[in-house]
């Protein structure tokens, strides 16, 4: 590069991070800063009532597993504890498949309209995408409360004599945040599958493929960035979920999100709640280095 | 004689699940649309036709209250969160590619990687501090957060209109005599509008329906129409509800038609 | 010589679009075609001929008519149980299947032991002359290399017929020369019916046992090149394969009259003589036999000239002569000339 070029270069990557910086501070304020804090508070001591000392101490971390006995001093597994990672995870897993299971056919439909039928088509599953989280889980809750709309019509028509009581449960939840987050699994998947090339389709067929080993063998394996990146986009959210475990599983069936709720409420341990948050980021990080892997990991061919 | 083609695309039930799922998909939502305008104190009893619950919402102080407040939020955030995107989106495109991009992308998409449990209580802790320090109560907060999370709502179309915009008009400017100052005024920045327009409105939208981050950060009586419904849900709810969230899901289909048109056009 | 036959189009009929805006892309179209020919559908794009290919295939049913595979019926069968493979225009390689992958994927679909897949894909590859690239990604591969797999893994199915739609036409000329060359080595070791679809007559003349020339969804003409070059049925066929000079005639009972008065003897029926441009004899005027002619244009073309000529009045001509360097003699603009017909050469044809 000439000097000229070189002080151009220069002169545009300074004006690159000017224009940045406002956001950049704004987020680091806001948003990214934060986070550290929250790492700090991990390390302290909870006050007694509510927020911290500052005392170093690791009970926070340890917190998440163990719970100290009042009584002796020593630590057990809490198994308070680890019922709620492990009905996170469970429903979280739960939820992207039963989102997978019926996001796959509708992106594959959405996607195999004709063009001038598509945009319908996408706006109609953009909708529920941007309505309010609160508002779907409010519109769930709705259809399977005791007194709801899927009680009332079972009832009515004989199937039932009793209404099942959904609400408040596990079930209620699942169902809940399958509702709530199925678009984010369908986006993706069209994006991939509109982007697949039909006449592979036919090949598959000319070489006596039937429709399930074309399923099978072709477009799936073909579309598999999409549906990792659906899934990603189904679970991470899953996991840390607040609204929808709320809304419909009562105070009981507590999730991650709620746990640490509790933390700040009534539970008066800041620190455990701040280690548990951290605990959540270093899963979803985790997750979304396996997306980027497995996107990338399409381009290199293998032996 | 069959006069058909060999559906290359058809697989078995696909359509059927598809159909089902649209179905199921907005059943509720059009549950509670009507139940909206229930006569009755009932979510799940119809009692007839009433647009009481919309008047009696449009009465009650804290709905009045709640609504002033997600409005006057949601504005001032989408602002503020635009105009830095705006700036953003013009450092991180269509220059060389520096050394800090991927670093910038990362910092200003963090909020859509990060559960928003995790920052709602990071800011929790953050504000609790600055608010014993200051003593300030305001919406100050709720704003500076809003703004936060939604820029980079309106950073990616901003930023996707930017890189799709044909650079030659620019370069036409520069030949016929207008300095970079002028060449944004009079050609980058009109260019640009419909892109800035959609990332504001998504921002607003964004911050509209905004619940765990506000519930967390928010002082006493600072409730937003989510939060208050949130609270709500707690007690009896009634299809005061509803109504509320009727309208909201009207503003919030306007806003997305809006935003449809303004990417389609395609020059 | 009565050959079996290997696929048989009936009267179809295949027509787009409903009521009065349908359009019939194949119009009562019948053809036998034998087993182990290679058989060209020949045509200017929109004739049917692919559409025709897609029916065999089983990618789309007639509208009317059947369609016959080794005497059995399977016009309502989809392309998944029929024994025919398709060589694709676009190839339509499977992008995350390696070449020995894309090759062994009929054989696996049908549920053949391991073995006999490996073994069928190693003869493929042997065949295509493509051993190296088995494990390769099909996307490393060039154009040429990658129509060697799409024909490999066509064929390792040992179908009974092989569909090959255009497969030549993402080729530059070099490497189409000599995959015309490598297809009809490979038709008559496999012994495999192929039926080839293009609009190159060239291509078709140089590899087909028998065309079949299609115009606006109707077959024109069947027949083998040769007699196709030299004997077509009507205008179109005519023109679409090599150059012809269309001369309007009356029929006489000396043979047919030209407009200068001039009578030609000629072969068929109809009111249009035609005769190829190589099949005219330029000459010194005024001997008596051949038509009065008067060179408008010369045009150079290397092995050849192309002499444009008028006749008496003024109804034009086009003459292929050796070049001057072969020993032909030189024409200049202006010259008058003698032109007669070879022996056979003029034949009457309807419009």
């Amino acid at each position: 590069m000439s000097p000229a070029e070189q002080s151009q270069r220069k002169r545009s990557t300074r004006n690159g991070w000017l224009l940045s910086a406002p956001a950049l501070t704004l987020l680091f304020l806001a948003a990214s800063g934060p986070l550290l804090i929250v790492l700090v508070y991990s390390f302290l001591t909870p006050g007694q009532y509510g927020n911290v000392i500052w005392d170093f101490s690791f009970d926070g971390w340890i917190g998440i597993l163990y719970t100290r006995d009042i009584f002796d001093g020593t630590m057990n597994l809490a198994d308070a504890h680890l019922t709620i990672f492990w009905r996170s995870v469970k429903l979280s897993l739960m939820t992207t498949a039963l989102t997978f299971a019926l996001g796959f056919p509708t992106a594959w439909f959405i996607a195999t309209r004709p063009p001038a039928q598509r945009a319908m088509w996408l706006f109609l599953i953009t909708i529920p995408f941007w309505t309010n989280l609160l508002i779907r889980t409010f519109a769930i809750n709705e259809v399977i409360r005791n007194e709801g709309l899927m009680n009332t019509v079972l009832t009515g028509i004989g199937l039932i004599s009793e209404p099942i009581r959904l609400i408040n449960t596990d079930t209620a939840v699942f169902i809940g945040m399958a509702y709530v987050y199925l678009p984010l699994m369908v986006l993706p998947l069209f994006a991939a599958i509109d982007r697949f090339d039909m006449k592979l389709l036919e090949a598959g067929y000319d070489l006596y493929a039937s429709r399930l080993q074309v399923l099978r063998h072709v477009i799936m394996p073909i579309v598999k960035p999409g549906i990792v990146a659906g899934s990603i986009l189904v679970f991470v959210p899953s996991l840390g979920a607040y609204v929808t475990p709320r809304v419909l599983g009562g105070g009981k069936n507590m999730m991650i999100g709620n746990f640490i709720e509790l933390q700040f409420g009534q539970g008066r341990n800041w620190p455990l709640g701040a280690a548990l948050s951290m605990a959540l980021l270093l899963i979803v990080m985790a997750a979304l280095l396996v997306y980027v892997r497995a996107s990338t990991k399409g381009s290199n061919p293998h032996g | 004689m069959a006069d058909r083609s060999f559906e290359v695309s058809r697989l078995p039930g696909f359509a059927t699940v598809a159909i089902a799922v649209f179905v199921l998909l907005y059943l509720p939502i059009l549950t509670l649309v009507i139940f909206s305008f229930n006569s009755g104190p009932s979510i799940a009893v119809w009692q007839g036709w009433s647009l009481h619950w919309y008047t009696d919402a449009w009465n009650n102080e804290a709905v009045k209250g709640a609504t002033i407040r997600s409005l006057i939020i949601a504005t001032c955030a989408s602002a503020i969160a635009t105009s830095v995107a705006t700036m953003a989106a013009l450092g991180t495109t269509r220059r060389a590619a520096f050394g800090g991009q991927t670093f910038i992308y990362v910092v200003i998409n963090q909020p859509l990687m990060v559960p928003e449990i995790v920052t709602a209580v990071a800011l929790l802790i953050l504000f609790g501090v600055v608010k014993q320090a200051t003593g300030y109560q305001g919406l100050g907060y709720l704003i500076l957060a809003h703004a936060a999370f939604c820029t980079p709502f309106a950073y990616l179309p901003i930023r996707a209109r930017l890189e799709g915009m044909d650079l030659s008009l620019e370069t036409a400017a520069c030949d016929l005599y207008a300095n970079p100052w002028q060449t944004f005024r009079h050609v980058t920045l009109p260019l640009l509008a419909p892109g800035i327009a959609a990332g504001a409105m998504l921002a607003f939208v964004i911050s509209l329906d905004d619940v765990v981050i506000t519930e967390f950060v928010k002082s006493g009586g600072q409730d937003t129409l989510p939060t208050y419904m949130l609270g709500q849900m707690r007690r009896a709810i009634t299809p005061e509800v509803n109504a509320i969230s009727t309208a909201l899901l009207g503003l919030t289909v306007v806003l997305l038609t809006l935003f449809f048109i303004l990417t389609r056009k395609k020059n | 010589m009565t050959q079996k036959v290997a696929i048989t189009a009936q009267n179809v009929v295949k027509a787009f679009g409903q009521g009065a805006a349908a359009v019939r892309a194949l119009d009562d179209v019948s053809v036998d075609i034998a087993t182990g020919e290679f058989f060209t559908l020949l045509g200017p794009s929109g004739c049917g001929k692919t559409t025709l290919l897609r029916l065999i295939a089983g990618f789309e049913m007639p509208t009317a008519g059947k369609i016959l595979i080794d005497g059995a019926d399977v016009t309502d069968k989809p392309p998944n149980r029929r024994p025919v493979n398709t060589v694709f225009q676009s190839y339509a390689l499977f992008p995350h299947l390696t070449v020995a992958e894309n090759i062994g994927f009929g054989l696996k679909m049908q549920g053949r032991p391991k073995a006999e897949v490996a073994a069928t894909t190693t003869e493929m590859l042997a065949l295509v002359k493509l051993d190296a690239m088995a494990d390769r990604k099909t996307s490393q591969l060039s154009g040429g290399q990658q129509q060697r797999v799409a024909l490999a893994r066509a064929l390792a199915p040992r179908p009974k017929v092989l569909l090959l739609d255009e497969p030549l036409s993402a080729l530059d000329l070099k490497l189409r020369k000599e995959m015309q060359v490598e297809l009809k080595r490979l038709q008559t070791e496999t012994g495999i019916t192929f039926i080839f679809v293009t609009h190159d007559q060239e291509e078709a003349l140089t590899m087909s046992d028998r065309i079949a020339v299609m115009s606006a969804g109707r077959i024109q003409q069947i027949g083998a090149p040769r007699d196709i070059y030299t004997r077509p049925v009507n205008r179109f066929v005519a023109s679409f394969i090599g150059e012809t000079n269309f001369l309007p005639v009356t029929a006489t009972p000396q043979g047919a009259r030209l407009s200068t008065g001039d009578v030609i003897a000629a072969e068929g029926e109809g009111s249009v003589l035609i005769v190829r441009p190589e099949q005219l004899r330029l000459g010194p005027p005024g001997l008596g036999a051949g038509l009065a002619a008067k060179v408008t244009n010369v045009v150079y073309f290397g092995t050849d000239i192309h002499v444009n000529l008028s006749l008496a009045d003024d109804t034009l001509l086009t003459a292929r002569v050796p070049s001057p360097v072969d020993g032909g003699a030189d024409f200049a603009t202006g010259q008058a000339v003698a032109v007669t017909f070879q022996p056979g050469a003029a034949r009457l044809i309807r419009e």
